[in-house]
């Protein structure tokens, strides 16, 4: 395996993808709504109200009342608003965090798997003479490494939105949660090479960078699956649930993978190329 | 400027030899039996319709697609099991430039540079030589969605040249080009292959350009060879002899005649003052002459028609149509 040449896959595909501005524009977009405009919003309210109930979220009095004893200890000694703070941006909008690898990683992937067949310069790759994995993994890594790093910096800039924002009403540095740390380092990744995965297989199916990007997109009901889950009570992102969700992903991502390496040769690509 | 020249090699001839080639797409049968060779230091073209076979035979040769029956040998590599090292020692132009146009031209020329395993420093010089070559040195920076077409065919060229390649694979070299930009790129290729000695085999349904560019042909339908050779040897297949268009400079009373003289095969009487006459060879032309001065005709003119390319090619698949089989016209 040629890392050299690796290399300047990845090289390529993320200049390519900085020069592309619906992919930048989703890159900038997406975490500065989820993770600026809206804890902002929601942190502007608390300060303004000093109120638990002004928040006005039912999911949240679910949450509280079917919360397991071992989150209790966690959020320690809270009064109700500070509680109330940390359930919604620590807990309900963890899943959205999530969204953003997923979504990154998904734009790209299309960007660069199906958008290179879109735009007909795929033939020309496949006359070179990188092998089939390292064109693969190559792209893969242009997808996968911008989406990580992205979703990295987005969760610095929440810590210091929720801890600059929430300093009023907490008076101490309280994000992020311990349940956070697996998520960001563990599960945020795998999220990514979920990502890449599908997108892989979708691009091998659909012939333009939109096609492959809206298929993939169906991928956020996984996120909102969590979200679902945590608002009924129904599970908890805690650092436990966290490390096996992980691990979960992790296998997801591993399998699909491993059917777009099957499916990533030239004989295939020319083909679909030509029909 | 150039300092890779690729010498002709006697222990490698051939640097393409393909023998009884099939190859299918499902059930559809897109190669049926291909037997060629090239040698080295040739610019040998697949002719062909669309459809014909021909960017097939081309993805074969590198290795892209696996043959169904026959075998390859390029470059004395077998494209089944060493596709990549045929890639890395090829150069090719696709049917589209397939540039990446968000990229800039030195970037796209880095990218494939790196890629055909050169050195950093060895892609810098040799970009710089291409793209003064190819006339690109002052929009080099330029992203490449900017160029024209003929800007990009040219750029495209160069990073096909970019390994000094010892064969080139140049599929439909000047398709989609005006006029102006076709003659351009045909120039460069010809004066680049003299440059570098590169082999050349390019697939075209361009007849002028097969005809200006190539050593030899090898004309295709339907996967299939109708006819190869040089162009003379083409030429033999669909008229043995060579044509004279004779004009004389009065009307000649005795045309009927002609056909006596030792070294005539045929005779078209166009008017009383012109002819057409069929000869042997090149070497019958100084007796057909004397007997034509013998017969007391005055020529005012004397001109060998070379049957153009066109004509042979129109001619071999119109035969194949009433279904001939196909003509080897050379003994390569």
């Amino acid at each position: 395996m040629n890392w050299r040449k690796i290399r300047i896959i990845t090289w390529k595909d993320i200049l390519e993808v900085r020069q592309n501005k619906s992919v930048l524009i989703s890159m900038i977009l997406v975490p500065l709504i989820i993770m600026v405009v809206l804890p902002v919003v929601m942190l502007v309210i608390a300060n303004t109200t000093g109120s638990a109930e002004a928040l006005n979220d039912p999911d949240l009095a679910i949450m509280f009342e079917r919360m397991p004893a071992s989150l209790s200890v966690m959020l320690g000694e809270m009064n109700e608003v500070q509680l109330s703070i940390a359930m919604l941006l620590g807990f309900l909008f963890a899943p959205m965090f999530l969204i953003m690898p997923l979504m990154l990683s998904a734009s790209i992937a299309a960007e660069s798997f199906a958008g290179e067949r879109e735009r007909k310069t795929l033939e020309a790759l496949l006359y070179t003479s990188a092998t089939d994995t390292e064109l693969f993994i190559g792209k893969a890594l242009a997808a996968f490494v911008p989406a990580v790093l992205v979703s990295l910096v987005s969760f610095l800039i929440y810590t210091v939105v929720l801890n600059v924002g929430g300093y009023p009403l907490f008076g101490y540095l309280w994000f992020p949660l311990n349940s956070w740390y697996p998520l960001v380092f563990w599960v945020m990744p795998a999220f990514a090479a979920l990502g890449v995965g599908a997108t892989v297989l979708i691009s091998a199916k659909v012939q333009t960078f939109m096609g492959a990007y809206q298929a993939s997109g169906s991928l956020v009901i996984l996120v909102l699956g969590l979200m679902v889950g945590q608002a009924s009570g129904l599970i908890y992102l805690s650092v436990w649930v966290g490390i096996v969700l992980g691990f979960i992903i992790w296998l997801a991502a591993g399998v699909l993978f491993f059917l777009a390496i099957q499916q990533f040769n030239r004989k295939a690509l020319l083909y679909q190329s030509a029909h | 400027m150039f300092h890779v020249k690729h010498e002709k090699d006697k222990s490698m001839e051939k640097i393409i030899e393909v023998s009884h080639l099939q190859h299918k797409y499902g059930d559809f049968q897109a190669i049926q039996d291909l037997t060629f060779s090239v040698e080295h230091g040739e610019v040998f073209g697949l002719l062909g319709p669309n459809g014909a076979g021909k960017t097939t035979t081309v993805r074969l040769l590198n290795g892209m697609f696996e043959a169904s029956g026959g075998t390859i040998s390029v470059m004395g590599f077998d494209p089944k099991n060493a596709g990549e090292k045929i890639r890395e020692n090829a150069g090719i132009l696709t049917e589209t430039p397939a540039l990446y146009e968000r990229l800039t031209a030195r970037q796209n020329l880095r990218f494939f540079g790196v890629l055909a395993g050169l050195a950093d420093r060895e892609i810098e010089q040799r970009t710089e030589e291409l793209l003064e070559l190819f006339g690109l040195s002052q929009r080099g920076n330029d992203r490449t969605g900017t160029f024209s077409k003929g800007m990009k065919q040219r750029l495209a060229l160069s990073r096909a040249w970019l390994t000094h390649p010892k064969l080139l694979f140049l599929d439909e070299p000047t398709s989609g080009l005006d006029p102006e930009a076709a003659v351009q790129v045909r120039e460069l290729i010809s004066d680049v292959r003299q440059q570098e000695g590169t082999t050349v085999l390019i697939c075209t349904h361009n007849l002028d350009e097969a005809q200006r560019l190539c050593d030899r042909l090898l004309i295709m339908r339907s996967g299939s060879t109708l006819a190869t050779g040089s162009l003379p040897e083409l030429r033999k297949l669909v008229s043995p002899g060579m044509w004279l268009e004779v004009q004389f400079w009065q009307p000649f009373e005795q045309q009927e005649r002609i056909r006596s003289i030792d070294g005539v095969l045929s005779m078209e009487a166009k008017s009383p003052s012109e002819v057409r006459i069929e000869v042997s060879s090149d070497a019958a032309i100084p007796r057909v002459v004397t007997g034509l001065v013998g017969l007391g005709a005055q020529i005012l003119r004397l001109q060998p028609q070379e049957i153009p390319l066109e004509q042979v090619y129109l001619q071999l698949q119109n035969s194949n149509h009433n279904g001939h089989k196909g003509h080897n016209g050379g003994a390569k």
